[in-house]
């Protein structure tokens, strides 16, 4: 990349205009999977955060150094490494949220984003630039996956951070949560309400 | 220096093997002593839990110390051996045969004075495996309280297992009727099992974890048969 690049672009970008999800449309499988609650949805968000960042700082570091051939594999040894000190540390330090997440830290080292992140931004930018790419798309990742799961855990679970805010009054006259909303095809159906949404209201992203 | 040949290729990935092998064996070994200690405070909570205590997180060590008064393991014939049931591996012994497994038992004295009998159970739900304990009044036949745990069942659907609502049901239900020993049975709700034994509603969207927890009582109740029918005849 000759051209030179706004770090503030770099770190806001991610967030809208080229959100990783909904734009991008990747890392969809752990949209499924972990918001069917609005806690994990967060840890597992801050969680990408953390490997996005150093991963792509490390392989910043080291991408000269990188013989081509085997530049994947490089890049997930990292990611892999990065993913199991996280979930060790959250062994040690967050035990009850690490029992939530379970599989799903391991997991981070299949998420498209990662390795979209490094392949197209860390393998060509300084390290810093890097940085901020790593929390700009984390941070986009993180915002659609509290969107999803806000919607998902209200209105399937009739609670948010599990706590109850569907007033008991409404169970009383009849009302029942939508247990299709806890259901993995309905996070689907959530994230393609925003792409509609973000595409009406964003000219540019929207194809002829 | 050719970054592309081979020898550069080889060296590189064995260097960078061995600096991420490093970093996670120290990583891991770091921090062993603090996760084994988590794990085995919440294995505590959870046991505390099926007597339906529920201590603060500071006061789980402490609470576990005043009100388990003592830990023994038993076989089939309802014999007591010495041994510290908090080590059994539950999961290893679930699969054994019956005559051959450590059937480990917890001993729960609560506030006014009536002991309660703590047993592991260990199955399979749909994703992975679930466990539980369950905390038998002293006459070896009333469910006083029970625990539920999953590793990755659905949110919203098998993990409610897991939650009051449902483990709450098996309070007061009789593991043994008429002398003879008859699991809890899972079944949908609004039906009833054929067999006459005591039921409780299953989840609904979650009927293979409901399912498995059905068997995994079976399964890991029946072998102390003995030693509830020794306890009720006392």
């Amino acid at each position: 990349m000759a051209e030179k690049i706004s770090l503030k672009s770099v770190l806001f970008n991610p967030l809208s205009e080229n959100n990783p999800v909904v734009v991008q449309v990747l890392g969809i499988c752990s949209v499924l999977a972990v918001t069917a609650k609005l806690e994990p949805a967060i840890v597992m968000g801050l969680s990408v955060i953390a490997v996005l960042a150093f991963s792509n700082v490390i392989i910043s570091l080291i991408r000269n150094t990188i013989p081509t051939s085997i530049r994947i594999i490089v890049q997930l040894v990292v990611v892999a490494g990065l993913v199991v000190i996280v979930d060790q540390l959250l062994k040690a330090y967050a035990y009850d949220v690490s029992k939530q997440l379970s599989v799903f830290i391991g997991l981070i080292i299949t998420n498209c984003i990662l390795m979209g992140r490094l392949e197209a931004f860390a393998m060509a930018n300084k390290p810093w630039p890097s940085f901020l790419d790593g929390i700009g798309n984390g941070l986009g990742y993180t915002i659609i996956l509290v969107i999803v799961a806000f919607f998902r855990e209200l209105l399937g679970s009739g609670t948010l951070l599990g706590y109850q805010v569907v007033p008991d009054s409404f169970y009383e006259a009849g009302y029942v949560n939508n247990g299709l909303m806890i259901l993995p095809p309905m996070a689907l159906i959530v994230v393609a309400c925003i792409i509609w949404f973000q595409r009406s209201r964003n000219k540019d992203l929207q194809e002829p | 220096m050719n970054k592309q040949s081979n020898t550069y290729t080889i060296i590189y990935i064995i260097v960078l093997a061995a600096i991420v092998g490093a970093a996670l064996a120290f990583t891991s070994l770091s921090l062993r002593e603090r996760q084994q200690q988590n794990a085995d405070l919440d294995k505590m909570a959870q046991i505390l839990a099926s007597a339906r205590l529920t201590p603060a997180k500071g006061d789980v060590a402490a609470d576990f110390d005043k009100y388990i008064v003592g830990q023994f393991i038993t076989n089939t014939a309802g014999e007591k051996t010495e041994g510290n049931a908090f080590d059994v591996n539950v999961d290893a012994q679930s699969k054994l045969k019956d005559s051959e497994r450590k059937l480990p038992v917890f001993v729960c004295r609560l506030d006014d004075g009536s002991e309660k009998y703590i047993l592991p159970v260990y199955g399979a739900g749909l994703w992975g495996p679930i466990w539980g304990y369950i905390a038998i009044d002293s006459d070896g036949a009333t469910i006083y309280g029970a625990y539920f745990a999953h590793q990755g069942e659905t949110p919203g659907l098998g993990a409610e297992i897991a939650k009051p609502p449902f483990s709450s049901q098996f309070e007061g239900k009789h593991i043994i009727k008429n002398g003879e020993f008859v699991p809890v049975a899972v079944v949908k709700a609004g039906q009833k099992p054929t067999g006459g034994e005591d039921y409780v509603d299953g989840v609904s969207g979650g009927t293979i974890t409901s399912k498995g927890v059905a068997s995994m009582l079976d399964n890991c109740l029946a072998p102390y048969r003995s030693f509830l029918k020794n306890l009720s005849n006392n």
